[in-house]
């Protein structure tokens, strides 16, 4: 009787979530600029998964004898000052970039998700205690914050994705959290609790993905704001070293030629404007389709 | 209203306190010894012994936390440069009015313009020139300070010769850096703005306004404006730490003697001193900047302050 009753709460939970897929998928077909968006950072997403084959050269080959060459049909975006491919390293910065975003930003909302769950689960003093917590670290504005986290765990690609996870935690846990008081006090979680079942599993299996919608459209922001911070730290010389070519390492090594090689610094930072425009479009879409309110 | 912002005072003791041992404990992590970056690497073993034990290194971390905290809250002292030698707060005192002016007028100018161009796109929503605004409005909020600022240097200094591509003086000095410092804000208060202006404009009493002959102009800042405006000033504040943290950036490219410079050559040279304590001015600044914009906010919506000063003692989430 009582499995039944699950079951039966589960079932319906599932179907009402996937018509909820369905038609926020579809409202966002609707939505031009989302669409875009999704188009652009795919391509994105692709032409660094196949990097190795797309690119003309490999993106570490150095030749002195044609460095500084501006944009031509033998290079489209020209070399650096080491003669390197500058299309090249392009592609093969997604690996670095769109990875350090992607990943930092899943790690903060793991982070996040676990403590703004409890908080906003339990609420009473567990959720004060918590959310004071969170008010002190996002007191220090989130850059600072990564800067004083970079500066400790030192340079580097891994570093810099932990120091940009970790600084991100306490925004996401606070995000759950809202969600979470939000359907704090929803009937099938009551339902739940009265059948015994276990916290963990409520909160896991039944509370959390009610409150997800809010989340995915922050994790998709949080994504374009992760890369441009790593962009910072490489600026401030702690974020991803040269010779690898994370767009933001480019970017500051382009730096010292900008007055005669402009397009050094200018390339790789509208790669970046364009992956975090593609991405806010995205969320952008995400958000008027989960919300169809805001959209009259 | 007094019980209010007493109560909004008293709670940045505790958030100044765990910030100054959130970044100590960080500190504490950070790799280097400290009295070798002091006497360099032709120190004895024996003087760098001395010096850890005259500076209290050897002792465990909470007696460490316990006198730095006395030596911050006591004495509002931060200690001394590594590097220099220098006291690190009366740097700071010197560098914050430059940091502060940054961050301010990046603030101001973000709401002066971000929020007409908001309003200018809800009031012509889905027109060409809703599109134009807002697609301006997105880019800002994806291009990256310093990058922009690079850029704007590029043109306006090394090109075009107009404004300085360094140092401070004069209003010249200022505009590239603020220009650069406030795009994204721009582009972030301006969708705000475009957003909840959009939410009031089609409610029931902006309706009634348009149908009793109230003029647009009126409905518009009187009626719509008052009620799109708490999301506005809350924009205006979280959009403070960003500049300030932006700041750090356009302080160090247009090399302006900012605690943000402060803090990113200090980071580079290990100075840990300087790097906590300008990390704790530039978090109580922003403290005060928070609180006085809940404070705009309590004056504007009077829902938040009776959750202060009503007997329930729930906090403003």
């Amino acid at each position: 009787m009582e499995k039944s009753a699950v079951n039966g709460l589960e079932h319906n939970q599932t179907l009402k979530k996937e018509n909820q897929v369905i038609a926020v998928l579809k409202r966002m077909r609707r939505n031009k600029g989302a669409m875009v968006g999704l188009a652009v950072f795919l391509f994105i997403v692709i032409v660094g998964i196949l990097a190795p084959w797309l690119a003309p050269y490999p993106y570490d080959q150095i030749d002195m004898a044609s460095a500084f060459q501006s944009p031509s049909l033998k290079h489209l975006m020209g070399t650096d000052n080491m003669g390197r491919d500058v299309l090249s390293r392009i592609m093969y910065g997604v690996r670095y970039s769109v990875t350090i975003g992607v990943v930092a930003m899943i790690i903060s909302f793991l982070g996040g998700t676990l403590i703004g769950a409890v908080a906003g689960f339990y609420g009473g003093k567990t959720d004060q205690v918590i959310m004071r917590l969170c008010d002190i670290v996002q007191a220090i504005p989130s850059l600072i914050l990564n800067i004083a986290l970079a500066t400790v765990l030192g340079e580097g690609f891994v570093n810099c994705i932990i120091a940009l996870g970790i600084g991100g935690i306490a925004g996401a846990a606070r995000l759950v959290r809202s969600s979470m008081l939000s359907i704090r006090k929803m009937e099938y979680l009551d339902a739940a609790k009265v059948i015994n079942c276990p916290t963990p599993q409520i909160i896991g299996f039944q509370a959390l993905p009610n409150a997800i919608s809010p989340m995915i459209v922050q994790a998709t922001m949080s994504v374009a704001r992760n890369i441009l911070n790593a962009a910072s730290l490489s600026y401030l010389g702690l974020g991803v070293q040269p010779p690898n070519p994370e767009w933001g390492a480019m970017l500051t090594a382009g730096r010292d030629y900008i007055s005669k090689y402009p397009y050094l610094t200018i390339i790789p930072g509208l790669v970046i404007i364009i992956t975090a425009l593609s991405l806010n479009l995205l969320g952008d879409g995400l958000r008027d389709a989960m919300d169809p309110k805001l959209k009259k | 209203m007094k019980k209010f912002v007493l109560k909004r005072l008293l709670w940045m003791i505790p958030t100044v306190l765990g910030v100054c041992i959130l970044t100590f404990t960080i500190m504490y992590f950070a790799p280097g010894d400290p009295a070798s970056i002091i006497l360099g690497t032709t120190a004895t073993d024996a003087q760098l012994e001395e010096l850890r034990e005259s500076m209290g290194l050897n002792q465990p971390y909470l007696i460490r936390l316990g006198s730095y905290l006395s030596q911050v809250f006591l004495h509002f002292d931060f200690g001394t440069s590594y590097t220099t030698g220098v006291s690190v707060v009366s740097e700071l005192m010197e560098r914050l009015p430059r940091t502060l002016f940054l961050g301010v007028l990046s603030i101001v100018v973000s709401v002066v313009l971000g929020i007409p161009i908001g309003i200018y796109a809800a009031t012509h929503q889905n027109k060409a020139s809703d599109y134009i605004s807002m697609t301006i409005a997105l880019l800002g909020s994806a291009i990256p300070g310093f990058w922009f600022a690079l850029v704007l240097v590029l043109i306006f200094s090394y090109r075009l010769n107009w404004f300085p591509a360094y140092g401070i003086g004069g209003i010249s000095y200022w505009i590239l850096p603020i220009v650069s410092n406030s795009f994204m804000a721009v582009g972030l208060q301006a969708r705000q703005a475009r957003s909840s202006m959009l939410e009031v404009i089609h409610s029931d009493y902006i309706v009634m306004a348009k149908a009793k002959g109230v003029q647009q102009r009126d409905v518009i800042y009187k009626h719509a404006l008052p009620n799109a405006l708490i999301p506005m000033i809350t924009t205006a504040g979280s959009q403070f730490a960003n500049s300030l943290a932006g700041g750090l950036l356009v302080e160090k490219i247009f090399s302006i003697p900012g605690v943000g410079n402060y803090l990113v050559n200090a980071v580079n040279n290990r100075d840990y001193p300087v790097v906590q304590g300008s990390i704790i001015i530039l978090a109580i600044s922003f403290s005060i900047i928070m609180l006085l914009t809940d404070l705009v906010m309590a004056a504007v919506d009077p829902n938040i302050k009776s959750q202060f000063a009503g007997s329930s003692k729930r906090k403003k989430k």
